[in-house]
């Protein structure tokens, strides 16, 4: 049995364990909640790109742009968003295994395919498998700017229209709610699939032509999927943080409850001791 | 006078919201001036200033790119980045102006660098004119 001294030892280490996961979770409570108010505020802008992409693209056939059109695929690009640290329990490890497996299942050699990577844990996963990362990115604030991330998304879409690959994929943890996140992935370019969020769409003019409109609103509409994904990527990560630090303090609370019965325990058990010693020793000396 | 509503939106929230008679702005394909009632277009814009007129006043918005959106009774314009001239950081811009200019003068003329600098000072310039309101 543990003595004493060593038992006292575990419980407060334990307790100032749980300090730290305590004030981790609200910190990333009050992060969390920001992170939403963000993906919120993006909310109108994507709609109406959206909106409007959907009823140019679709709504005047003889608009065309390199976006719009599948190739064929020599090389796929993969976005892969996760965080620069752990301690968000699954957060990481899921986007990366699908990933993989992902990856597995589609190709069969590492030049096939390129990784544009977000977040440290991405980087070193990616990279340490030997995998060709194209573009990292790792210290991306907590309430990321839209122009903070700009050089990222100019140049995924860049790379895509100088065919360095002919896909784009991108692969991060949607925000369901604060207890749930799942795995999502979109292919983000071309753009083949465009749904306009309302039925209705709109007939516009065109000043001067709907190819020159387009030519600057897809790569505006494709830049402006990655900062939404990696918005609700942020959202996500500050909830699965939360959830798992409050697991922490809660296991640590349990444990605690046991370290402080066996503590109690072995108190009883040496004040017996000593009560048998003197009564044994009295009992000597008669 | 008809007034038609004006949202200006940035992927970190809108920035601009009100009713307003007029809105006039430089699109690519040159001056345009928008009013109430206007057939539905849509046009990109270039970088500079859009001037939105209310009854006897009027508020800029300085815009870098994007585009504009013109429904019958709604003007949307969708840009990465756009300010009201009250919230620009005059102190930003300039430093950003003489930035982009000492690149202009090192790099050469058919470098990349080139283009984003000649950009990068388009934005300054137009986030100062938009402040001070010399336009």
């Amino acid at each position: 049995m543990a003595s004493l001294r060593d038992i006292k030892n575990r419980i407060n280490s334990t307790k100032k364990t749980s300090q730290i996961t305590k004030a981790m979770q609200m910190v990333s409570a009050s992060k969390m909640t920001r992170a939403e108010i963000n993906a919120k505020a993006f909310v109108p802008y994507m709609e109406k790109i959206q909106e409007v992409t959907a009823s140019i693209a679709i709504g005047s056939a003889d608009a065309s742009h390199p976006m719009l059109v599948s190739r064929p695929v020599k090389k796929t690009g993969y976005v892969v968003i996760t965080s620069d640290r752990g301690l968000a329990g699954a957060f990481n490890s899921r986007v990366l295994k699908a990933v993989n497996q992902t990856i597995q299942q589609r190709h069969k050699s590492n030049d096939e395919f390129v990784i544009i990577a977000i977040g440290r844990m991405a980087v070193d996963f990616f990279k340490g498998k030997g995998m060709n990362v194209i573009v990292d990115i790792v210290g991306v604030a907590d309430q990321p700017s839209f122009a903070e991330i700009k050089d990222l998304t100019t140049k995924t879409v860049g790379m895509f229209s100088d065919e360095t690959y002919d896909e784009v994929y991108i692969y991060y943890n949607h925000y369901v709610s604060a207890i749930t996140q799942e795995v999502t992935s979109k292919k983000i370019l071309p753009l083949t699939d465009i749904s306009s969020g309302s039925d209705q769409l709109t007939s516009y003019e065109f000043e001067p032509s709907a190819e020159e409109i387009l030519k600057v609103l897809l790569p505006q509409y494709a830049e402006s999927l990655i900062y939404g994904a990696l918005l609700d990527s942020k959202a996500s990560e500050h909830a699965a943080r939360m959830t798992a630090m409050k697991n922490a303090t809660d296991n640590a609370k349990d444990l605690i409850n046991a370290l402080d019965l066996s503590y109690n325990r072995a108190r009883q058990a040496a004040i017996t001791q000593e009560i048998t010693e003197i009564v044994g020793g009295a009992a000597a000396l008669e | 006078m008809k007034t038609i509503k004006v949202s200006v939106v940035t992927p970190d929230g809108p920035v601009y919201e009100s009713d307003v008679e007029m809105v006039s702005t430089k699109a690519e394909s040159g001056e345009l001036g928008i009013l109430a009632g206007h057939v539905p277009m849509v046009a990109p814009l270039q970088i500079g200033a859009v001037r939105l007129k209310k009854e006897n006043q009027s508020d800029l918005v300085a815009v870098s790119g994007g585009f504009l959106e013109v429904r019958p009774d709604q003007v949307t314009i969708l840009a990465q980045s756009a300010e009201q001239a009250t919230d620009i950081d005059l102190d930003r811009a300039k430093r950003a102006k003489d930035r982009a200019e000492q690149h202009l003068n090192e790099t050469k003329r058919e470098n990349v660098d080139f283009k984003r600098a000649e950009l990068a000072l388009k934005r300054a310039m137009n986030r100062i004119n938009v402040s001070e309101r010399n336009i």
